[in-house]
């Protein structure tokens, strides 16, 4: 077996809860965010934004901006470079600054640098726009229709069909089997349609940057995102700079969730330090970040599931509706590829399509297009479960997905653990806890790819002995802590011993975002690789002192050790030993991994939960709410549970609370955390997590991602819940109080 | 020769859910298919995942391919 | 623009500054006092990222002009612990893993702060709505629920 899979093994560090190792700054308000950095000189930035949702730009003034005392560059995007970039880069830039048209209410199209904040959004007030309004569509539904205002023309790929609008950019198709000859062997076929809204990933942090371009090409960018690398090649290549000239360093990060996997506004801020020659600092107000950055696809879904009267599903089909924002790019195939995943089906056929409108460019948010296709099909298997009279756990059991299983989207399941959460969730004592009046226990699985990818890790063997590990992914949700005790796991240390810093873009190989559930997973497997590389030199060493080959040493607890009795009598000599004498063996001992990591293992969920619905006013309350998840293996279970209930509390949000909401205009009319209302502590129970741990066989201690399963099954847990209480089954997110009580009231 | 089935839209491209291919290796795998199925490069052009033996690859051309692998082509993973 | 000369004391210390006439004490504290341990999440008192304690009181102080802060006490995240000895919300915040990001975190310590102050032996729902202003997007706000509740007891206990 290669050593990089899965050993069963016994560990000292990993699986236990240690203090993590940026609480304290974190505690005590020194943490550095992407607002909290400043340069000397520096200026502030602004951004002027389209009021309109689709407008041809027909001229802009800014000679009165310009004029004004402080104010040290103004910009629009007359002066970024005209290169040939590929259509995806071109979008990028042109959603940072508009070109010829606004395509979204709060789209960029100018930009200010001044001595200070207030100067900076005077000098906004002072720049004049021409615009020409043009017509403009933000349902995904009227956005596919032939006579829909057109976003981009020429932008379909070849797997569009014939008659749809140019908005249509995409098109994808999973499945096997017949679903016609499946849906005639059924007892009970149920076909549906749901609507989910556009939720914003809500991180508190707004998104912010300080941006310093020099004369000689050469600049510095701190910002928040959710990958470092990525932000550095992508400003690089749309302002025709050269990747290694610009160092990017990540700030602490103050949530993403998908949403700080994309450019918003670094290239502005670029921009205006290039114009200005100074620092420049961006920081987006939260209207900025609901209007221009991230929400994530609006949904129109059509599902069709058969079933026998003892539970099997016969057949089952889907099309999913997903809208992209202003430039091609929606998830919809994932939605087509997630939606039917948990399950073993001898026939399905899924269908994704991706639709352009006049809205914010879409962003990924937590497992991009896994909840609403979750929503949809597990709605339609709790509907089959409750007029066949069935149990939902036990029909999700009879039809689970396991080792073998040819799944939906095509490949065959290698060991997994949907039946394992299945089968906690039947022995948990909630669910056969009492319920009340008005009062309905619902249940939902989930499913999600988690990746590997580009990693880099540096491990470095200090002349004291201590460690220092470098990693490029910034820390979201605990990774330094993980990463610190994966390497002393590995090098058999106490874990204080192991400092994890994130490198900046000049410091270490390249990383790819942390999204796709992948840091645990890939940057783990790098870690332990780069300690065993260590550790592979640090047995060199120690051989080299007693004079024996190096294949007769071995590694034990943190100290190399002669290996048998025939390799000599010596006593073990620890890393501190070996560092002592590195200057006399050879030089600086670090070991260090870059790899491109595959083969994580994919992910499943099931979540229950108990709601009661006041009749009167259509209010929802989360009574209990419980989570089963796979983790493969735990590094830090603390982290790991703060996954679980944080992905449930962001789905429990997207059913019943979250939407965007647009005027006639297409104008979004809810910019701010108390119009658009996400969970607050109040709005919840405690959310407890169940881990489970079935070891993923391509990670040497087991690990899979866990950081995005958890916001699959929660819509549909809630929805299911709901109709189970209130006898009322609504296919439209979010259930908003207006929305369930006059479903209730209507009977 | 290696069976690699296709996804819907590629399937329509190429004209059958599922095609064969000499290839022992992803990068080979990926050279054939643009060579032997020119209709899907725009869609290798942007970029796909691939499933062998169940487990998910995206980049490494020189990950090994058997004759009986289960090879499966799937739109590029993205994630949050 | 003319600015506004105000003195007050911050952390216990006084402390003096110049500002515009519609700076928030949000953007004193961060943008001319170095102090970002306050963070705007919103600007506009809905995610209580910002909040301090104003004479006793817990404010955003976003929502706070600058020149309000005039002959009055304000206490912030970068006066909680003393020295190097934590607040024991902040070392039980660290112990039970009551954050992620950390970004709402000085906000939410400040907060509950207070609440102990004002009742030492809070039930579960009064800690949830108390700290309802308080937006955290990671956490689904369990472990940060039990570390306030958990910090409460020790200190009955301790008292």
């Amino acid at each position: 077996m290669p050593k990089d899979e899965y050993q069963s093994r016994a560990f000292n560090i990993v699986g236990t809860r240690p203090i993590r190792p940026d609480g304290i700054d974190k505690v005590t308000g020194k943490a550095r965010y992407g607002a909290d950095m400043t340069a000397p000189g520096m200026l502030w930035g602004a951004i002027l934004r389209s009021p309109h949702a689709h407008a041809r730009i027909k001229s802009i003034d800014t000679s009165e901006a310009e004029a004004m005392k402080g104010v040290k560059a103004v910009i629009t995007r007359a002066d970024f470079p005209k290169l040939d970039l590929d259509p995806g880069m071109a979008d990028i830039l042109d959603n940072s600054m508009a070109g010829e048209k606004a395509l979204y209410d709060g789209h960029a199209v100018a930009a200010v640098a001044a001595s200070s904040k207030s100067l900076a959004y005077a000098a906004l007030d002072a720049i004049k726009v021409e615009y020409e309004v043009l017509p403009h569509v933000v349902d995904v539904d009227l956005a596919m229709k032939p006579d829909a205002p057109v976003i981009h023309a020429a932008r379909q790929d070849e797997t569009v069909p014939e008659g749809l609008s140019e908005n249509v950019t995409s098109r994808s198709q999973y499945g096997h089997g017949d679903p016609e000859e499946g849906f005639k062997k059924a007892d009970l076929v149920i076909e549906r349609h749901f609507t989910t809204a556009a939720t914003h990933q809500g991180y508190i942090e707004p998104n912010a940057c300080l941006a310093q371009m020099g004369a000689d090409g050469q600049g510095d960018l701190f910002v928040c995102t959710q990958g470092h690398y990525m932000v550095r090649d992508t400003c690089a290549e749309i302002l025709g700079l050269e990747a290694g000239k610009l160092r990017v360093t990540a700030s602490e990060i103050g949530g993403g969730f998908g949403g700080k996997t994309h450019i918003w506004m670094e290239p502005v801020a670029l921009m205006l330090s290039m114009k200005s020659g100074k620092p420049v600092k961006l920081v987006l107000t939260r209207d900025e970040v609901f209007r221009a950055t991230g929400p994530t696809s609006s949904s129109s879904t059509d599902i069709k599931i058969g079933m026998t009267k003892d539970g099997k599903i016969t057949a089952a089909t889907g099309t999913f509706r997903l809208q992209s924002g202003a430039y091609p790019g929606a998830t919809a195939f994932l939605s087509a590829m997630c939606g039917f995943a948990p399950y073993d089906l001898e026939h399905v056929r899924t269908e994704g399509l991706e639709v352009m409108t006049n809205r914010p460019k879409a962003a990924a948010y937590r497992a991009p297009g896994s909840p609403m296709a979750a929503y949809a099909v597990e709605s339609v298997i709790d509907e089959l479960c409750q007029k066949l009279d069935l149990d939902p756990l036990e029909t999700r059991l009879k039809n689970a997905a396991r080792e073998g299983t040819k799944s939906a989207y095509g490949p065959t399941y290698p060991a997994i653990g949907l039946e394992a959460t299945l089968k906690a969730a039947q022995e948990h004592p909630h669910w056969t806890a009492p319920l009340g009046e008005n009062q309905g226990r619902g249940v939902a699985c989930g499913f999600w790819f988690n990746f590997g990818g580009n990693t880099s890790v540096n491990l470095m063997v200090n002349p004291d002995g201590t460690v220092s590990l470098s990693e490029g992914n910034p820390d979201i949700g605990g990774s330094r802590a993980s990463m610190s005790m994966m390497a002393a796991e590995e090098l058999g240390i106490p874990l204080d011993q192991v400092r994890c810093v994130i490198s900046d873009t000049g410091s270490l190989g390249l990383n790819d975002v942390t999204d796709g559930s992948r840091v645990t997973f890939a940057v783990g497997l790098a870690t332990i690789k780069a300690a065993r590389h260590a550790i592979e030199i640090m047995k060199t060493r120690a051989a080299m002192k007693w004079g024996i080959e190096p294949e007769a040493v071995d590694w034990v607890d943190g100290a190399a050790v002669p290996a048998g009795p025939n390799a000599g009598k010596f006593p073990p000599m620890s890393i501190k030993e070996i560092a002592a004498i590195a200057a006399n063996t050879g030089g600086p001992i670090a070991g260090h991994c870059e790899a491109n990591a595959e083969g994580a293992g994919v992910s499943f969920a099931t979540h229950m939960v108990d709601t009661e619905v006041d009749p009167e006013t259509g209010a929802v309350k989360v009574l209990r709410y419980t989570v089963f998840q796979d983790a493969g293996k735990a590094i830090h279970p603390d982290y790991v549970e703060g996954q679980f209930q944080g992905g449930a509390a962001q789905g429990i949000g997207w059913a019943l609370n979250e939407e965007y909401i647009h005027d006639e205009d297409g104008r979004l009319l809810n910019a701010g955390f108390l119009d658009y209302r996400i969970p607050v502590a109040s709005d919840l129970p405690m959310i407890e997590p169940v881990i489970l741990e079935i070891p993923n066989p391509g990670h040497p201690y087991g690990v899979r991602g866990v950081g995005e399963t958890s916001i699959v099954p929660p819509l549909a847990a809630i929805a299911n819940s709901v109709s189970r209480g209130a006898g009322v089954r609504l296919t439209s997110l979010p259930m908003s109080p207006p929305k369930i009580r006059a479903a209730v009231k209507a009977g | 020769m290696v069976a690699v089935r296709l996804w819907g839209s590629l399937a329509d491209l190429a004209g059958a859910p599922e095609v064969e291919v000499e290839a022992a290796t992803l990068g080979g795998l990926l050279t054939a298919l643009e060579r032997d199925y020119p209709a899907l490069k725009p869609q290798l052009d942007r970029g796909i995942s691939v499933s062998i033996d169940g487990r998910i690859y995206n980049d490494g051309w020189s990950t090994p391919i058997a004759e009986d692998s289960e090879v499966v082509l799937l739109n590029r993973l993205t994630g949050g | 623009m003319s600015r506004i000369h105000v003195t007050t004391t911050i952390n216990g210390e006084e402390t003096d500054f110049l500002c515009e006439p519609q700076q928030t004490l949000l953007d004193v504290l961060r943008d001319d006092l170095d102090m970002t341990g306050s963070k705007e999440g919103c600007g506009s008192g809905d995610c209580g990222a910002c909040s301090v304690i104003l004479d006793g009181r817990l404010v955003c102080s976003c929502l706070v002009l600058a020149p309000e802060a005039e002959g009055r006490s304000v206490e912030t995240i970068e006066g909680m612990a003393e020295g190097d000895k934590l607040h024991p919300l902040q070392q039980k915040f660290l112990e039970m893993a009551a954050l992620q990001c950390g970004v709402c975190t000085p906000g939410i310590l400040v907060a509950a702060k207070n609440l102990l102050e004002r009742n030492p032996d809070p039930t579960e729902e009064e800690v949830r709505y108390w700290l309802a202003g308080n937006l955290c997007r990671c956490t689904g706000y369990d472990k940060i629920i039990r570390a306030v509740m958990e910090t409460a007891a020790d200190l009955r206990g301790a008292a």
